[in-house]
């Protein structure tokens, strides 16, 4: 219970006694425990700017050979040795992005009837079974995505949004029905990403204060107006930041991917249309890239997933930090 | 400690990577004894295995094989990481010229094949589809199942007026790579369509969905109706898939079985001279009875190998496969060498350069 929120800056305390300094540099042991903890922590940094160097260095070829156009062509084409990454770029932004519309109400349901309704003998099973979630090897979600979800999609779900909803005269829903989708993948990362946001979610409104919940309580508050107005506001920071790392393993997500967006190198604005993402080009095509400007490209995809992330990442931690400043109710 | 789930499953995640490691360890202390390592080709993957294994029980060479894809078999022989490289399509002359110890020999080991998989379930007499009704099905130009063009090739079946949806290989493969050159060959239209897709293990696909690797493909055929896509012979069978009859130079529509598919490495062998290099291409060979979509797969050796030793006991494994060995490659599905073409191969290792330059 008294666990710090992982990403809630307003709930840690981070600054340290004044007089601590002056202790510095008295005990040996100090000094080595210091120089051991900055060393893990300069490591870390260290470490993803030598990956970076690496994957840059690596993806030159391709960005001198294309340039610009590297980002904004749709063309894929390692036979005549044209490649664009722009149908890829926007595979992995979307299903990352509708994964997360999917995923982050039913992660909030759980984690809110978790720390708010449910029955202390119901709270740990159920708990423990929904972080089990994370545990699933990416793979097995590919084959039940294929084996389960996608006949699913395709013989109920996408002929109710298409016809009965009347959705398929939009061009979000329409177009023929395969099952391998932009849809289908982005559900597969919903139920991925899920174990992750309530995960961090329900940690973040567990430490809310009991004082919170009682002082709304005895405003005359009922118990959906308290957590509306009291709880879930105080832990929103940190909420938010369980999006994002739910976003983060998103948009890396391969393996089932891969298995259920349909592999096409093509934008489309239909769901039910095959799609691509950065991370599943490059492990459907690295084994057998043996030409130096395929590689290359291969390498500018994961360049540029990199950048995608830091940039998502940054707009979210953008988000996280406005709404931290944004005075409680 | 809420977080325990979580922690403990990282905790087994990170004890399975270390036990991948100690594993790894332990292998290389019971494996100190590896006479070889090759790399390359996953298609023949399953066949190596065998052969490997029942050399090393015969006659106690051990061989250790990683089937890392073509591509990285051909770059680590290239770099001389490895003692011989395999690979599904024959390396480039550029290629050759790039690696660290000079000429690379190309011999063949077994034959392998594309099968033209669907599903349509009111279908139960098996296809019969040509190059270039094939290409056109794959460049999106036939649309429909019950097409004039497929109608006329099937006159005895009744096709549904259902789209035709096309699955590729999405990573590149040898599988891919057999199948395109296949389409080069027996179609007119192919190779000449402006912006078409090609030859390679990867190309660009025109209509249709990707799956990863056969199982992929095979998958998305099984799941939906009215599909069509390529998987190797082997998997097919073993997965009891529907396969085309697809007509062959010679004008009669073969179905893929071992001996068709030896049949074509015959037609092709007939054309070639005592000095062939082996990098071949067999698709649409000619030869009675040839199944047109099929392909040599090759071990790929140093003509003077940097390590005589070694060398030396490459040569004796391969004497032994072409032997011994080729009488078990059908049990798992592939196709053995024709005769006379193990006779010239054998004969041809003799030029295996075997005297040590240092």
């Amino acid at each position: 219970m008294t666990d710090p929120a992982p990403v809630a800056p307003d709930l840690a305390v981070t600054t340290p006694p004044e007089d601590l300094t002056t202790l510095e540099g008295k005990s040996v042991g100090d000094l080595v425990y210091r120089m051991l903890t900055t060393g893990f922590a300069v490591a870390i940094p260290v470490l993803l700017a030598l990956i970076t160097f690496e994957v840059v260095a690596a993806a030159w070829p391709a960005f001198r050979r294309f340039g610009f156009g590297f980002l904004t062509s749709g063309v894929w084409d390692p036979v005549r040795e044209q490649f664009g990454a722009a149908p890829m770029i926007y595979g992995t932004v979307v299903s990352s992005v509708l994964a997360l519309i999917i995923a982050t109400p039913f992660a909030l349901g759980v984690a809110i009837y978790l720390s708010e309704f449910s029955p202390r003998w119901l709270r740990q099973p159920v708990s423990f079974l929904v972080d089990l979630l994370a545990a699933i090897p990416s793979v097995v979600y590919g084959l039940w995505g294929i084996f389960v979800l996608l006949p699913i999609l395709r013989e109920k779900v996408m002929p109710f949004l298409a016809t009965t909803l009347g959705l398929g005269r939009t061009p979000f829903f329409s177009g023929p029905a395969y099952g391998y989708s932009m849809l289908g993948a982005a559900m597969i990362l919903a139920i991925m990403i899920l174990p992750y946001i309530s995960a961090v979610s329900r940690e973040v409104l567990m430490a809310v204060p009991r004082s919170q919940r009682e002082a709304a309580l005895a405003m005359g508050a009922t118990k959906w107006e308290m957590i509306r107005d009291a709880v879930i506001p105080y832990a929103r920071s940190g909420i938010l930041g369980g999006v994002i790392l739910g976003l983060a393993r998103a948009l890396g997500e391969t393996m089932a991917v891969t298995m259920l967006i349909g592999n096409r190198h093509e934008i489309s604005a239909s769901l039910f249309a095959p799609g691509y993402t950065l991370a599943s080009v490059i492990a459907n095509e690295f084994a057998e890239a043996t030409n130096e400007l395929h590689t290359a490209a291969l390498m500018a995809c994961g360049a540029v997933l990199l950048i995608v992330t830091l940039v998502v990442n940054a707009i979210a931690r953008w988000l996280v930090w406005s709404v931290a400043r944004e005075p409680k109710t | 400690m809420r977080f325990f789930p979580i922690a403990l499953a990282l905790t087994v995640v990170a004890a399975a990577c270390s036990g991948g490691g100690d594993s790894a360890t332990s292998d290389s202390i019971s494996t100190s004894g590896v006479d070889l390592t090759g790399a390359g080709a996953t298609f023949p993957q399953p066949i190596y295995g065998k052969w490997f294994n029942d050399y090393a029980v015969a006659h106690g060479v051990r061989i250790n094989y990683q089937s890392i894809g073509s591509g990285g078999g051909i770059k680590q022989l290239q770099e001389g990481i490895v003692d011989f490289g395999a690979s599904d399509s024959p390396m480039t002359d550029a290629e050759i010229a790039t690696a660290k110890h000079g000429a690379i020999l190309h011999f063949p080991t077994v034959l392998g094949a594309v099968v033209i998989t669907y599903n349509l379930p009111n279908v139960t007499t098996p296809l019969r589809l040509s190059g270039q009704e094939i290409a056109d099905i794959f460049n999106g130009t036939i649309k429909k199942w019950n097409d004039a063009r497929l109608a006329a090739l099937n006159p005895s079946v009744k096709l549904p007026a259902d789209d035709i949806i096309v699955v590729h290989r999405s990573d590149g493969s040898g599988t891919t790579y057999i199948f395109t050159d296949y389409l080069n060959a027996a179609s007119t239209t192919w190779a000449t369509t402006a912006g078409g897709p090609g030859r390679g293990k990867e190309v660009s696909w025109k209509v249709g969905l990707g799956g990863k690797g056969n199982e992929g493909v095979a998958g998305q055929v099984k799941q939906t109706p009215g599909s069509i896509g390529y998987v190797e012979l082997a998997y097919a069978k073993q997965n009891g898939l529907p396969a085309a009859h697809v007509k062959n130079k010679a004008g009669e529509f073969v179905e893929p079985t071992i001996a068709s598919i030896t049949a074509a490495a015959e037609g092709v062998m007939a054309t070639l001279g005592a000095d062939a290099d082996y990098r071949v291409s067999i698709v649409n060979g000619p030869g009675a009875g040839a199944y047109p979509i099929s392909s040599l797969t090759w071990l790929l050796i140093y003509q003077t190998p940097p390590d005589a030793a070694k060398g030396k006991k490459i040569v004796d494994f391969m004497r032994w496969m072409y032997s011994t060995g080729q009488q078990s490659a059908a049990s798992l599905d592939y196709a053995p060498l024709p005769a006379a073409m193990t006779q010239r191969l054998t004969d041809r290792l003799a030029t295996i350069t075997l005297t040590a330059t240092r």
